[in-house]
């Protein structure tokens, strides 16, 4: 618990610690990021993370600070021109934050990557910006084969491109902005039962009346219906007209014949659908309860600190058994008019219930290391409660390899036809296959298209021929990209635009923060920003 | 001197044509030209929007820049206002912020304003060519709005005067998420157009604080609210005094642990009652650039404009939205003019007391004063003595010249408002429906269950 006499570290992160809290707040400060190229959309990228308190970052640029740079990026200064781009970016990001600490390597980031394989094992998270495809997808496999996070990061004129990659990035706490409160009115247990059916709801006097929590209003009216209609809940539009009739005949009606104002009575009647709603599994949920990871044999592969599949085992072990096809009460229930003695109660009444279920989870959990010869080796304290508090918020992210995504053997082509003949996706997909397209003008040409004055015209003709050639490598048949964009491509030769630089910083930051946090959900595929018409898609390819 | 190829990014958007560009884009030097000389940009607020708004300017060839914003810098700036240090806490946000970015941009003219924007006049805001808002609070946004709204000037067929048109763009940001849009006064709709886009604030009502309170939030606020000022009745509370806080923090512990409330921390005290929204240098930078590019692309037609609103969420996935909302045709604030209707035989009173009851004026205006043209017909403050006896004069009498059925454009002010209203005041004989309608929209305010008034949110 933070107190006033607070450190200024806790002030200072402040702002960022009431959206990640203090869990997250020291994963990020724990955090090693390596940094590939450091153009302003990496310095914008590692500006975000710097600010937000990462452990340590590195930098590997090998070009020199020129005019361009000074046109660009706000992490050089006119002082510098000429300097180590590295070392300036490096010593300009580090002035804003003296908790983190910064070092770089003045080389070429593919040049490093191959002569030191081993040094990417030093970081948690590689962020690669302005790579082109080839040196990407060497990249990547070593990103892959040391067990390190990668995100790919890149501005192209007025577009750009993002894409992470690594096996699974599981989450408890992804946060969902809005959610239904699970008041599990269906499904009563005893305590809940008792606790509602305590109430003599008619001879109370009025100011008592006023304070009974709606839970128990509904509880109790749906207890009665049961009782006449042989157990079943509301279901056709009018018998769930009727029961909120029932809820509304609960109000007061004052001497004069007017109804009273009774703020519970209205929460009840907006809350009524409680009695007829089932608790439900969440289809992300659902994948993981049936992913072949969340088996008895997760125990097998379980260490301490990654309860992950483990608990999804013992989850989906409770949901068969004990939970009758839910998952576990997540123990908390949202304000609501009453004294603060019943709501207390009623607080206690579905916290308790909750403890019984995590315990019934933690139980699962132990059972199954004990079937595996790991006993003793149980999860750590309080993690099948968290886990069980957030059964409903659990996702898994499994990010293909850029690797499939491109071999005409295992790329999505008919995906890729899709969406670049959807209305909706069209010219962010066509961005795609033009980033790709400019990538092998690259290769061939040793520039990018348009970059020379007078060759524009030319380029553009080669350009929407190589588009051609990645359309129909990957099977996307019939579909080209769009005339419209290939021109704009051509036209903006490669320019690294500020503003585009920095829309894509923040959106790398965001996603880097999400990967190393383990909160929120990180997209799964390859994120596409249009600056034309200030759009996003997110293509699975 | 500027370095050969500084700006070679930038000129490719702005010297060479193509399919995707702005209505009459014309590509050429002159484009970079015009965004160093005579384009003038005015940000509003050098927080965590402002600072990156200021850097992104000047790394878009934007040269003459102003900066308002009031504030001084504080820690808890620091996780995101990344042109500020440790060193500079206490020091006006707005100096520092535009003598950072001049020392690191050669060649930015950074201009900063430490005041609060009702300090400056029309005149100031009106050398803009265009308006860039960095803001937290919807009052501000409304007050800039309508000030840039009160610039704009219709022709006589009721279309928007081109050149009185000035634009603003607006971001705001909250955790992941965040918003930018484009406000063309006039063509597109200004905030009042769609205010129900902003959310209510979540109050709690004052019977639930002081009889039944269920959350370490009611407990907190109960100490702010209630206890404050029964027991230091006379002192203005400061929420940015510590030991202010400190006391709130401590009463609130106190009351929570009567009623066996927990959860109550110093962090949530400070939350509550200065109503904090959780903010990120990465969502700031996304929303900061999208306003930066649009006022680019506004000012020079480089590319095809946002139309006219964009959402951005990255707490679950990336996903974003573009909307184009539609202007409120009897926006009390950007349109050519509310229509108001009134009796053939209204007095000026009745007109006034008509305004006050119109579902959009009357949330506009408490103390109005009213002029037609140049003539004041009541005006408040020094000139009230001479203008009180037309209250009672029939309007047909005050705006002679006019046909009894003409419309009249009135100029309405009011202490409520940055700049003044047109309402199109149309006198017509019966009044019986119109009157009956208004009685019926004033006696439904609603009342709270226990009588109370609602605890206001902002002290």
């Amino acid at each position: 618990m933070s107190s006033p006499g607070d450190d200024s570290r806790s002030k200072r992160y402040d702002r960022q610690i009431r959206i990640w809290g203090a869990e997250g707040q020291s994963r990020l400060e724990a955090a090693r990021v390596l940094l590939l190229n450091c153009g302003p959309t990496g310095s914008e990228t590692l500006k975000n993370l710097v600010l937000g308190g990462i452990a340590a970052f590195t930098v590997v640029d090998a070009a020199r600070v020129s005019a361009r740079d000074l046109g660009n990026n706000f992490f050089v200064a006119p002082e510098s021109l000429g300097e180590p781009r590295a070392k300036v970016v490096t010593a300009l990001l580090k002035e804003m934050n003296e908790c983190v600490a910064g070092s770089y390597v003045e080389t070429p980031p593919e040049a490093l990557v191959e002569a030191d394989p081993g040094f990417v094992d030093r970081f948690d998270l590689v962020v690669a910006t302005q790579m082109t495809e080839p040196h990407l997808l060497h990249l990547e496999s070593l990103c892959r084969s040391k067990g390190v996070k990668l995100l790919a990061v890149r501005s192209y004129g007025l577009a750009g491109y993002m894409r992470a990659s690594m096996p699974e990035h599981t989450v408890i706490e992804s946060k969902p902005d809005t959610q239904v409160d699970d008041l599990r009115l269906t499904r009563p247990w005893p305590a809940l039962r008792e606790f509602a059916a305590s109430f003599n709801i008619e001879a109370l006097d009025d100011g008592a009346h006023k304070h009974v929590p709606y839970v128990v209003l509904i509880q109790q009216a749906l207890e009665s219906w049961r009782r006449e209609r042989g157990g079943a809940p509301p279901s056709t539009a009018a018998e769930r007209a009727e029961f909120k009739r029932r809820l509304a005949g609960m109000r007061r009606v004052g001497p004069e014949g007017v109804p009273m104002e009774e703020e519970n009575v209205d929460e009840a009647l907006k809350a009524a659908f409680h009695a007829w709603t089932q608790p439900s599994i969440p289809p992300e949920v659902r994948r993981v309860l049936e992913d072949e990871r969340a088996s008895p044999a997760a125990a097998d592969a379980h260490t301490p600190g990654d309860d992950f599949w483990l608990l999804a085992a013992a989850l989906r072990a409770f949901v068969a058994n004990e939970g009758g096809g839910c998952l576990p009460l997540e123990g908390s229930i949202p304000d609501m008019h009453a004294t603060t003695d019943l709501y207390l109660r009623l607080q206690r009444v579905y916290r308790a219930e909750a403890e019984a279920h995590a315990a019934a989870v933690e139980a699962h959990a132990a059972r199954m290391l004990a079937a595996a010869g790991r006993p003793g080796g149980g999860v750590a304290a309080g993690a099948a409660r968290h886990f069980c508090r957030n059964a409903r918020n659990l996702r898994v992210v499994r990010y293909r390899t850029l690797a499939e995504e491109v071999a005409p053997e295992s790329a999505r082509g008919e995906a890729l036809a899709e969406a670049l003949g959807e209305e909706g996706t069209a010219a962010n997909a066509s961005l795609y296959v033009l980033l790709r397209a400019a990538d092998r003008f690259h290769s061939t040409h040793g520039s990018f298209p348009g970059v020379l004055e007078g060759e524009v015209e030319a380029d553009m003709a080669a350009l929407k021929g190589l588009a051609q050639q990645v359309v129909a490598e990957v099977g996307a048949s019939g579909a080209a990209a769009a005339d419209d964009y290939a021109c704009e491509m051509c036209r903006l030769g490669a320019a690294e635009l500020h503003v585009v630089a920095a829309v894509m910083g923040g959106m790398a930051a965001q996603e880097a923060i999400k990967l190393i946090t383990r909160q929120f959900v990180p997209f799964g595929g390859t994120l596409i920003y249009n600056a034309i018409t200030s759009t996003t898609s997110v293509l699975d390819l | 001197m500027e370095l050969e190829g500084r700006w070679q990014d930038l000129d490719k958007l702005l010297a060479r044509d193509g399919n995707l560009v702005g209505p009459g884009f014309e590509p050429g030097p002159e484009l970079r030209e015009f965004l160093q000389t005579d384009c003038r940009v005015l940000c509003i607020g050098a927080g965590g929007l402002g600072c990156e708004i200021l850097k992104d300017l000047a790394l878009s060839g934007f040269v003459n820049v102003d900066v308002i914003d009031m504030d001084t810098i504080d820690v808890s700036n620091l996780n995101r206002q990344f042109l500020f240090r440790m060193s500079d806490v206490g020091k006006p946000k707005a100096v520092v912020a535009a003598e950072r970015v001049n020392a690191r941009v050669a060649g930015a003219r950074v201009t900063p304003h430490y005041c609060r924007i009702e300090d400056l006049p029309p005149s100031f805001y009106s050398e803009f060519t265009i308006i860039i808002l960095g803001l937290d609070s919807l009052e501000a946004r409304r007050w800039m709005n309508s000030m840039a709204c009160s610039l704009l000037e219709y022709e006589d067929d009721g279309s928007p005067d081109m050149s009185t048109i000035k634009p603003l763009v607006d971001g705001g940001t909250e955790g992941f998420k965040g918003h930018a849009r484009v406000i063309i006064p006039g063509v597109t709709p200004c905030f009042e157009c769609t205010l129900w886009l902003f959310p209510p604030q979540t109050k709690f009502p004052l019977c639930t604080l002081a009889e039944t309170p269920r959350s370490a939030a009611h407990c907190i606020e109960y100490a702010h609210l209630i206890l404050w000022s029964q027991q230091r009745a006379g002192e203005e509370f400061d929420a940015d005094c510590e030991e202010h806080m400190k006391w709130v923090f401590e009463r609130a512990t106190e009351r929570a642990r009567q009623y066996g409330i927990p959860g109550v921390t110093y962090q949530l005290t400070q939350g509550v009652v200065k109503n904090i929204i959780p903010a990120i240098a990465s969502t700031n930078a996304i929303i900061s650039a999208a306003c930066v590019l649009e006022a680019l692309k506004a000012v020079t037609m480089c590319s095809s404009g946002l139309n006219n609103y964009l959402m951005y969420t990255g707490s679950q996935g990336i996903y974003t939205h573009t909307v184009a909302y539609e202007k409120d045709e009897s926006c009390p604030v950007c349109s050519a003019g509310v229509l108001l209707q009134a009796p053939a035989d209204a007095t000026l009173q009745q007109v006034i007391d008509l305004m006050l009851a119109h579902p959009t004026l009357g949330r506009l205006m408490a103390h109005p004063s009213v002029s037609h043209g140049a003539t004041p017909l009541y005006m408040r403050g020094v000139l009230e003595d001479g203008t009180r006896a037309n209250l009672g004069r029939p309007m047909a009498e005050l705006l002679r010249g006019e046909g009894v059925e003409a419309a009249a454009l009135l100029t309405v002010n009011d202490k409520k408002l940055s700049a003044p209203l047109r309402v199109r005041l149309r006198r017509r004989r019966r009044r019986r429906r119109r009157a009956a309608e208004l009685d019926g929209r004033a006696g439904c305010r609603g009342a709270h269950a226990c009588m109370c008034m609602r605890a206001p949110r902002f002290v």
